[in-house]
């Protein structure tokens, strides 16, 4: 059994002051006086709690891939980064495509232990794009999948699409799109623009994403389904998503950190871990992101942790895969560019970062309030130890960092899921990173 | 300077520097020995990705004339393809002792990791990389405009000259490197192209664009007037051709007689090579006493030996 933790006057959403008395795997009280004997006893001066981070959007590549990321070294990612919850993609290999795939995804997150890894499925078999992948044994299966993504590539079917929107109102599922017409990003390399211009480098032209973004939330409004936009990154997706939701449709959308910090300059210099996909764009786009998690039209930040080896990131770009590693870096992006900012709260952080993301998975006991009787998933942050981002210094597998070199503003000081410390920093005696 | 990666990095100043030098080098090109011992003991690699006999020759012969040591290197293939990366033949070449690599390769930016990535120590040379730049087929065309057409100018360089470059820029490593060197020369440069093979964020560069070569002959008194080569899988390609058929890109920017015969008499006709006569240009064009193209060809031989010899054989005495 876990030893009974105290945590003393810690900052809960950075708004009242408190004591966290974890016992049971639960939240025993909030004051210390009623904490067990022998309990362990951190001091929270200083730190700010937040109902553990829930990740929507994470490539763990287990199975298919381990050279880049396993379950294992992508979990102890995650808790170092502050998550109890990742959502795993579907495009491994073989891809999550059945039931069997997905259960063995989530079978091998529960040895592991360090972080709830909840599958996704592929909407298509294989990733391919043309048939409905057995949705029904997915959700039915011990993982529970509920939200289906063909993610890295998009279903640009239109007809599949909208099947795949009705079908999976079955079992309450949701589709999660990655929004980018193929025959428009035939060969792109880089958002399209001034900077690709310059650079020689094939164009990823923001109507692209921004088309697709629009004909789904038509097909859901047609059909009365859920749909949720992945990574959105441009301005008018924004306002597309925006326009969705004041129509009533039930559309969520997700923007990750690097969106929200770098731009399209990135790829001058032609160092490929700038690339990703959707691409960079530029501070223009950056800056209605930011805009869109204020106004609520974004609903959930997730990291689209993508772990590559460095064989696949140090060639030339057009030869370089896309994605960036993000796991450990999240919250500190988060807390410089919104939080530190002024324009979003700690408690808007929870929401973001936690329960939205919970409540749209459908992850059962996470996301939940700091409260007395509720789980015990618990992000601790002290937002005033900066330190500086070493993409060697990651307990992923991949180095594949773009903000190598950037200051974080605040560090993850521990991470506990239903009582356990699955994370500690050296500042608090741990290992560290 | 250290590299030439691409001519966006090149001050006013380096730039006639290469071209004076390149005119130094010509000269030397007339005496009866033509070979110069400045780069004797260097060892240049010609590291090509891809094909272009033209462009490796011409370096090659080069870096001959300067007594360098030359080293073809025909990578086939590259990472895309799981041959050997970048980064390993880089690597290979470093421990081999090379002092400069002219690069050529079909990827955007090959030049700039190569120079970049702490693989090498040498100098590189981008000899053309995927569709962003080819630095020395600019300056020889810098060269090459002025020695016909100095008399011209109203500054010490290009000013008041108008280039007209005519064909696919979306693709073109030639117009990119181009509109960089002759404008900070100084140059007026007018980009002649169907909005299909103009980039995305081309309306922030220094030059006006235009859509048929009717229309740059109407509107500007061009001095020169360069052709680009058409890929004619840009028209048939798997994917959505960029222009309808080759008989409609003659139509809208192929230069013939009739156009020729439009242009002031002291403009000049130059063209990269290797050319579509019959497509972007007729053969009355390319061997009209106007045309300049084979004098393209040497003078991208002396611009070479210039920059090969500012690069590699250290403090310039000026």
């Amino acid at each position: 059994m876990t030893k009974p933790i105290v945590i003393t006057g810690v900052s809960l959403y950075g708004e009242t002051t408190a004591d966290l008395v974890i016992a049971q795997g639960e939240i025993a009280s909030l004051s210390a006086s009623d904490a067990p004997s022998g309990a362990n006893k951190m001091d929270g001066s200083g730190l700010v709690a937040l109902p553990g981070l829930v990740d929507p959007h994470t490539h763990l590549r287990e199975p298919g891939r381990e050279d880049a990321e396993t379950i294992e070294t992508g979990s102890r990612s995650a808790a170092a980064g502050g998550y109890v919850a990742v959502h795993a993609m579907a495009n491994t290999t073989p891809v999550a495509d059945t039931a069997g795939v997905v259960e063995q995804v989530w079978r091998r997150g529960r040895e592991v232990g360090l972080v709830d890894v909840f599958p996704l499925g592929a909407v298509t078999v294989g990733l391919g794009g043309e048939r409905l992948a057995e949705l029904g044994a997915m959700a039915q299966s011990l993982a529970h999948v509920r939200m289906f993504s063909d993610d890295g590539m998009c279903v640009s079917d239109p007809s599949l699409m909208r099947r795949a929107l009705e079908y999976v109102k079955t079992f309450d599922g949701i589709i999660a799109q990655h929004a980018q017409d193929p025959r428009l990003t035939e060969g792109s390399q880089m958002h399209e623009g001034v900077v690709s211009a310059s650079l020689g480098l094939a164009g990823w032209p923001a109507v692209a994403e921004e088309s697709i973004i629009a004909r789904d939330i038509l097909l859901a409004e047609h059909v009365d389904s859920r749909i949720h936009v992945l990574h959105l990154s441009t301005a008018r997706s924004v306002d597309i998503v925006r326009w969705g939701k004041s129509r009533g449709v039930k559309v969520t959308a997700e923007a990750t950190p690097h969106h929200i910090l770098l731009t399209d300059e990135s790829a001058r210099g032609y160092d490929a871990r700038f690339k990703v996909n959707p691409p960079l764009r530029p501070e223009s786009d950056v800056e209605a992101v930011r805009a869109g998690l204020v106004d609520g039209t974004i609903d959930v930040i997730g990291t689209d942790h993508a772990p590559h080896p460095d064989e696949d990131k140090d060639g030339e770009w057009a030869s370089s895969a896309f994605g960036m590693i993000g796991l450990e870096t999240s919250l500190g992006v988060v807390q410089k560019t919104m939080v530190d900012t002024g324009r979003l709260t700690w408690r808007d952080v929870a929401r973001l970062m936690s329960e939205a993301p919970a409540r749209l998975c459908q992850f059962d006991g996470h996301g939940r309030p700091l409260a007395v009787g509720e789980p015990a998933n618990v992000t601790l942050i002290d937002p005033k130890r900066p330190w500086i981002v070493d993409p060697r210094g990651t307990a992923s597998r991949s180095h594949n960092s773009p903000f190598g070199g950037i200051e974080m503003p605040g560090t993850v000081v521990a991470t506990i899921l239903r009582g356990t410390m699955t994370h500690i920093h050296e500042a608090l005696g741990g290992a560290g990173k | 300077m250290k590299h030439l990666l691409s001519t966006a990095d090149l001050s006013r100043d380096e730039a006639l520097l290469i071209l004076d030098t390149a005119a130094e080098m010509a000269k030397t090109q007339e005496r009866e020995v033509r070979k110069l011992p400045t780069l004797r003991g260097k060892t240049v690699v010609n590291l090509f990705f891809e094909d272009s006999t033209r462009t490796r020759i011409s370096f090659e012969v080069a870096a001959k004339r300067l007594s360098a040591d030359v080293i073809n290197f025909s990578a086939r293939g590259s990472s895309v393809s799981k041959g050997e990366s970048l980064k390993d033949t880089a690597l290979t070449l470093e421990a081999m002792g090379s002092d400069g690599i002219v690069i050529r390769h079909s990827a955007s930016g090959a030049a700039e990791r190569l120079a970049t990535s702490g693989w090498i120590k040498g100098s590189v040379i981008n000899a053309g990389d995927g569709t962003h730049q080819h630095p020395t087929q600019a300056l020889l065309d810098a060269y090459t405009i002025r020695h016909h057409l100095s008399d011209r100018t109203e500054g010490d360089a290009f000013e008041g000259l108008t280039v007209a470059i005519v064909g696919d820029v979306l693709h073109s490593r030639v117009a990119r490197s181009n509109v960089d060197l002759l404008t900070s020369l100084g140059a007026s440069v007018v980009l002649v192209a169907s909005p299909t093979l103009v980039p995305i964020g081309a309306e922030t560069w220094p030059a006006r664009v235009v859509h048929t070569i009717d229309e740059a002959l109407d509107s500007f008194d061009i001095d020169a007037l360069m052709m680009l080569r058409i890929q004619l899988e840009r028209m048939s390609g798997g994917s959505v051709a960029f222009f309808p058929s080759p008989a409609e890109y003659s139509r809208l920017l192929g230069l013939d007689a009739a156009r020729l015969a439009r242009l002031p008499s002291h403009a000049i006709i130059m063209h990269p090579g290797p050319m579509n006569r019959g497509l972007e240009i007729s053969a009355e064009a390319a061997d009209s006493p106007q045309s300049v193209i084979v004098e393209q060809v040497s003078n991208g031989v002396a611009v070479r030996m210039a920059v090969l010899y500012l690069l590699l054989a250290g403090e310039v005495e000026s």
